[in-house]
């Protein structure tokens, strides 16, 4: 069974979004993904990093962690933050919600996310921060 | 991410290069509204064979230069779109509003 674990900090400045997403995907890419695979997995680290840098820290630079576990065929993308929360985590998971209307958001970030991995779980605490782990099984190519 | 701009007619059409996140969003959306505004266009085309990779960030550009058009009777469309960006659009059921073309000549023609 073949393991294998990273862990990065950065601060939550959007300069760093693609920072995350990259990292993520190189680490990633031991698994021999496909170029969809990839995609899917750097697309979903994008709108967890964001949601951080948005949500769970507003205007604050602080700290986004994001831990990346392979587990034989099984990727595991943990991304915390210790900012503010999430008030309504039915709501804010809810397709089309923005809670911030004014920047011209989408509300569909927790659903692509849903989407392009096969599991999504939220951890959120008022006050303490959210915890979003997200998991895909990659297919071998043999 | 960069942005090259080209009109024809009374459509302004802009050709979009690189990564369109969050991060890149907000200027992408100001250098847009800004060259709509300066010569009044009604009708724009977001051409994304270029755009190498792009996350919901992008879903709120197109519809929110949409809004903005739609309001004063214009109208937006997308064009040379590759399938991962596709799959993001679709999510959001953005195509039921916004029209899709392969390539700019047929979005020239059509809108």
């Amino acid at each position: 069974m073949c393991y294998n674990k990273i862990k990065i900090e950065f601060l939550s400045k959007s300069q760093n979004e693609s920072f995350a997403r990259v990292a993520v995907a190189a680490f990633a890419s031991q698994l021999d993904p496909t170029i969809e695979e990839i995609t899917d997995v750097k697309t979903a680290v994008s709108e967890a990093v964001t949601n951080a840098i948005i949500h769970g820290y507003e205007s604050d630079e602080e700290m986004i962690t994001i831990e990346a576990i392979i587990n034989g065929t099984e990727l595991t993308v943990i991304v915390n933050d210790v900012g503010k929360g999430i008030d309504n985590l039915e709501l804010a998971m809810q397709p089309l919600y923005t809670s911030r209307p004014d920047l011209e958001r989408s509300g569909m970030g927790f659903t692509v996310m849903e989407t392009f991995m096969d599991s999504l779980e939220v951890k959120s605490d008022k006050g303490r921060g959210t915890s979003i782990i997200m998991k895909k099984i990659f297919n071998p190519l043999s | 991410m960069h942005l090259n701009f080209e009109n024809s007619e009374d459509k302004l059409i802009v050709y979009m290069a690189g990564e369109l996140d969050h991060h890149s969003a907000e200027e992408v959306r100001n250098i847009i509204d800004d060259r709509l505004e300066r010569d009044s266009y009604n009708k724009l085309i977001m051409d994304f064979e270029n755009v190498t990779f792009m996350d919901s960030s992008g879903i709120g550009v197109v519809i929110g230069r949409y809004k903005k058009l739609h309001m004063r009777g214009g109208k937006v469309c997308v064009t040379n779109i590759k399938s991962s960006v596709k799959r993001v659009f679709e999510l959001s059921g953005m195509f039921k509003i916004i029209m899709l073309y392969d390539d700019i000549e047929q979005a020239v023609n059509n809108i």
